[in-house]
């Protein structure tokens, strides 16, 4: 033993094999718990381990997100997995061919240091030998636990890791497969689930009889208390039937909607927990404030919108319950599965399936327990949930309203000496498993309810924080002294969306910064500038200015407008500054939207690219578009058509840039690019009207209101 | 009582029973196996559905199996096979033009039916084409220009 400090990931999951097997025909099996979520992940894995083994990656097959198989390694989530899955893969391959390496020195009765690996060939001298890893193999047990300490390949020799390597799961996605969607186990049934109108909601009747004849075919219909769903052979019955379900249902009760919940600022309203944090001071600023400035920023409840509906698969034969789940931690559903059906955790298996595009705590789990709980019901069947758009669009977690309160105190030349924030929001983490909850939609339904988690609580600071991400601005202010309130019941079921708090508070904070900036006659870049010591993030925003050719900025109120903004993800993750131009008249128009991230080692460059620019139009959505709305009835966008997204011809033009050093370790870049956009998007049309729109999304009534002012 | 309705699928001749107010996705991702036809909204408003019927894009959705009978449905495994890929999918690989890639079959279906009315269109011609198609990762950028490239080699010129 080493005595050698593991990546965390290792040291949790310290077993060899559970991370890297040599199968026949020269195949390597990485084990991963880190999922694919569309993001391109698994393609940048094996890259790093193939680098490590010194394989083609063409050799590497990845098992990914199963129980009991793979590496329990949590949420895929948070821009982590490259930091802390690469971390331990890498680390876990170079061990592997360490060991490899020394069996061969045996074999071969020569000295280590004469060996080499080529393509999971050892070389002697440099001349072929007749082992290789598949040779030595059957004589190695990486049923071993690993010691850590071996080093690592240098960045001037990698030959894999820094390619843009082609995503390994595109091609069969081009040609129309490999989604949970399209699994179709023997004696499959299709179920729909029939949601309540609203929280607490009781089923007093349901008229199965009419379900029947609607839906033109055989359905069966399954009733756990206030939970219900229907069941057919075919789909096309399942969703008639279903639609017939929403007809013939009578529901009591329950939480009542009323008009204006979804504002952002109803959060001021309601029951909050207040803690209070000061970030350290990073200047030497002091003295007597002249004057002082404060803003108000607001963000609306976001929904996912992933454009496939959520699915689950799950069969139970009496014994164990096998689950099919585009979820984020498999780990985590497992246990939360357990506590709803009264298993034990070990009679349940959960495997991760491709599903469509995930940006967090989506429908994904709460699917896979509508599932598990009717093939529990229909023991000996595969039974397939999926979910409805307006399921997808209203049922599922949402991103929290916030409201940001920002003040400083300022002295004689506009500089901030004091500094004040505020930020409301519901919690940002309420996943499987998180406060001791289960937090699956349809356990809330059941005869017997899981319990409500109390208390309340958001995501903690070891894991970036939820409501406060991105809180702490990095320039060189005096103590920040912020203000969570962490409002514990809002109208919606909040958790994780894409940089949780971060959207919301980077947004806030950089306008706030081009508000000072306007106060003291300053170019916002400038401005930025000279508060700001950190070297990685003056390096973004000065290659981010040199991109968009800041110095062509015109004088404001033209109508065209340039904002910029910066963020260092989570205070630790990658460095992301962003331009945005637009032309605004009546409503918005985003023309281009430059972007610089540093981001240390890049292990797939066009990867993280399709990354950050997938971050800014995402973003871009989000800021200009997006707002869940609730009226009498409940949540008004249950289609496209009422929450509309960002269409093809509104989408700018993104450039991207990386500008880190190899040498430097790899930071996430998942999230990166959502919070500067929406600040740079919302200071560049600041600065096209002459005017602030403090609200996102930055509607047309907001613009027109803003110029009226 | 169920009716039967025959048409063709990727140029093969079939005929399927309707179970009572089916509509023609249900049909092709059910007794067909045709999965690439990707469910997206039920409601027109998202494109991932989108299949050819007699060459004209159209949500398989909401389109009631009856109107597909006696023509001509071409479906995602209709444009080309791994082994016999349309430039199309080329270009996307090539490109690569997707992040999830959920909706790149409703995508793939509108860019060949626009690239088969204009051999050369331009970035906001693509986008328009593409309107109806939504894409939540943010992909349209390599997706246009995965467009351009297909047009290209359509056109016998280099990538």
């Amino acid at each position: 033993m080493s005595g050698a400090v593991l990546p965390k990931n290792l040291a949790e999951n310290p077993r060899l094999d559970r991370w890297i097997g040599f199968e026949p025909g020269g195949r390597v099996r990485l084990g991963t718990g880190k999922v694919e979520l569309g993001q391109g992940v698994l393609t940048a894995l094996v890259q790093i381990a193939a680098e490590e083994l010194r394989v083609r990656p063409e050799r590497v097959r990845v098992v990914s997100g199963e129980t009991g198989v793979t590496p329990e390694e949590g949420f895929t989530a948070g821009s982590q997995s490259i930091e802390a899955s690469g971390a331990a893969i890498r680390a876990a391959a170079a061990e592997v061919r360490a060991i490899f390496v020394e069996q061969a020195a045996l074999r071969l009765n020569c000295a280590r240091d004469a060996l080499s690996v080529e393509d999971g060939r050892f070389l002697q001298d440099g001349a072929a030998t007749a082992l290789d890893y598949w040779a030595l193999a059957p004589g190695v047990d990486l049923k071993r636990e690993a010691c850590g300490g071996v080093k690592l390949t240098a960045p001037e020799r990698f030959r894999v890791i820094g390619r843009s390597l082609p995503r390994l799961d595109l091609p069969a996605k081009v040609f129309g497969s490999g989604f949970i969607h399209d699994l179709r186990p023997e004696g499959l049934v299709h179920a729909r689930v029939l949601r309540r109108p609203r929280r607490g909601a009781h089923l007093e009747a349901l008229d199965e009889a009419a379900i029947g004849r609607a839906a033109g075919g055989v359905v069966e219909v399954v009733r756990l208390g206030d939970f219900a769903a229907v069941l057919a052979p075919q789909e096309g019955t399942a969703e008639r039937a279903l639609e017939a379900a929403q007809r013939h249902a009578r529901w009591s009760g329950g939480e009542v909607w009323r008009e204006g919940q979804s504002e952002p600022t109803h959060l001021l309203s309601l029951e909050a927990k207040e803690e209070v944090r000061e970030f350290p001071r990073r200047a030497d600023v002091g003295g007597q404030a002249v004057r002082r400035f404060r803003a108000r920023y607001t963000r609306s409840y976001l929904a996912h919108g992933s454009i496939a509906p959520s699915v689950g698969l799950a069969h139970w034969d009496g014994r164990e319950l096998e689950v099919l789940t585009h979820s984020q931690g498999v780990g985590m559903l497992r246990g939360a599965l357990a506590k709803v059906l009264g298993l034990d955790p070990a009679a349940i298996s959960v495997k991760h399936r491709q599903g469509a595009g995930c940006y967090g705590h989506n429908g994904a789990d709460d699917a896979a327990a509508d599932a598990a709980l009717l093939a529990h019901a229909c023991p000996g069947r595969w039974v397939r949930v999926q979910w409805t758009r307006a399921d997808e669009l209203t049922a599922a977690p949402v991103g929290s309203a916030m409201v940001v309160d920002l003040e400083a105190g300022l002295d004689t030349r506009g500089r901030p000496i004091e500094w004040r924030m505020d930020v409301y929001s519901g919690t940002h983490g309420q996943r499987p498993g998180h406060n001791g909850a289960v937090n699956l939609l349809a356990a809330e339904a059941l005869p017997e309810p899981a319990p409500a988690p109390a208390p309340v609580a958001d995501v903690p600071e070891a894991a970036g924080f939820g409501g406060l991400r991105n809180a702490m601005a990095l320039y060189d202010l005096p103590t920040q002294r912020v203000t969570h309130h962490l409002v514990l019941r809002p109208p919606l079921r909040t958790s994780s969306m894409r940089g949780l708090g971060a959207h919301g508070n980077v947004f806030a904070l950089e306008s706030f910064m081009d508000e000072l900036a306007a106060a003291a006659g300053e170019d916002p870049l400038v401005w930025r500038l000279s508060m700001l010591s950190e070297p990685r993030g003056r390096r973004v925003l000065e290659r981010v200015a040199e991109m968009a050719d800041w110095a062509r900025r015109p004088a404001g109120g033209s109508g065209e407008g340039w904002g910029i903004a910066f963020s260092r993800y989570k205070n630790r993750a990658a460095y992301t500054a962003v331009v945005a131009n637009v032309l605004v008249d009546e409503s918005v128009h985003l023309r281009q939207v430059w972007c610089a991230v540093d981001a240390g080692l890049v292990i797939n460059p066009d990867g993280a690219a399709n990354q950050i620019e997938g971050g800014v139009i995402q973003a871009a959505s989000w800021t200009l578009k997006e707002e869940v709305r609730i009226g009498a009835e409940g949540v008004i966008g249950v289609d496209w058509e009422r929450y509309p997204i960002l269409r093809f011809p509104e989408v700018p033009e993104v450039a991207v840039a990386f500008v880190g050093e190899a040498g430097d370790p790899p930071l996430g870049i998942g999230e990166a690019a959502l919070g500067p956009t929406a600040a740079a998007i919302g200071n560049a049309v600041a600065h096209a009207l002459g005017a602030r729109v403090r609200g996102m999304p930055l509607t047309r009534e907001k613009i027109m209101a803003a110029l009226i002012r | 009582m169920s009716a039967t309705f025959s048409f063709t699928v990727n140029g093969r001749p079939v005929t399927v029973a309707d179970e009572g107010g089916d509509k023609l996705i249900h049909v092709l991702r059910g007794a067909l196996g045709l999965t690439g036809v990707h469910f997206g909204c039920g409601a027109e408003a998202c494109g991932a559905c989108l299949v050819l019927l007699d060459g004209e894009p159209v949500q398989s959705c909401t389109l009631p199996l009856e109107r597909a009978a006696g023509r001509s449905v071409t479906t995602p495994e209709g444009i080309g096979t791994q082994n016999v890929p349309h430039p199309l999918q080329e270009a996307f690989i090539a490109e690569q033009a997707g992040q999830c890639g959920y909706c790149l079959s409703g995508i793939l279906i509108a860019a060949k039916a626009l690239l088969e009315r204009n051999t050369d269109p331009t970035r906001e011609e693509i986008a328009l084409a593409l309107e109806k198609n939504l894409c939540r990762c943010g992909a349209h950028n390599r997706i246009v220009r995965a467009v351009q490239r297909a047009a290209r080699a359509l056109r016998g010129e280099s990538p």
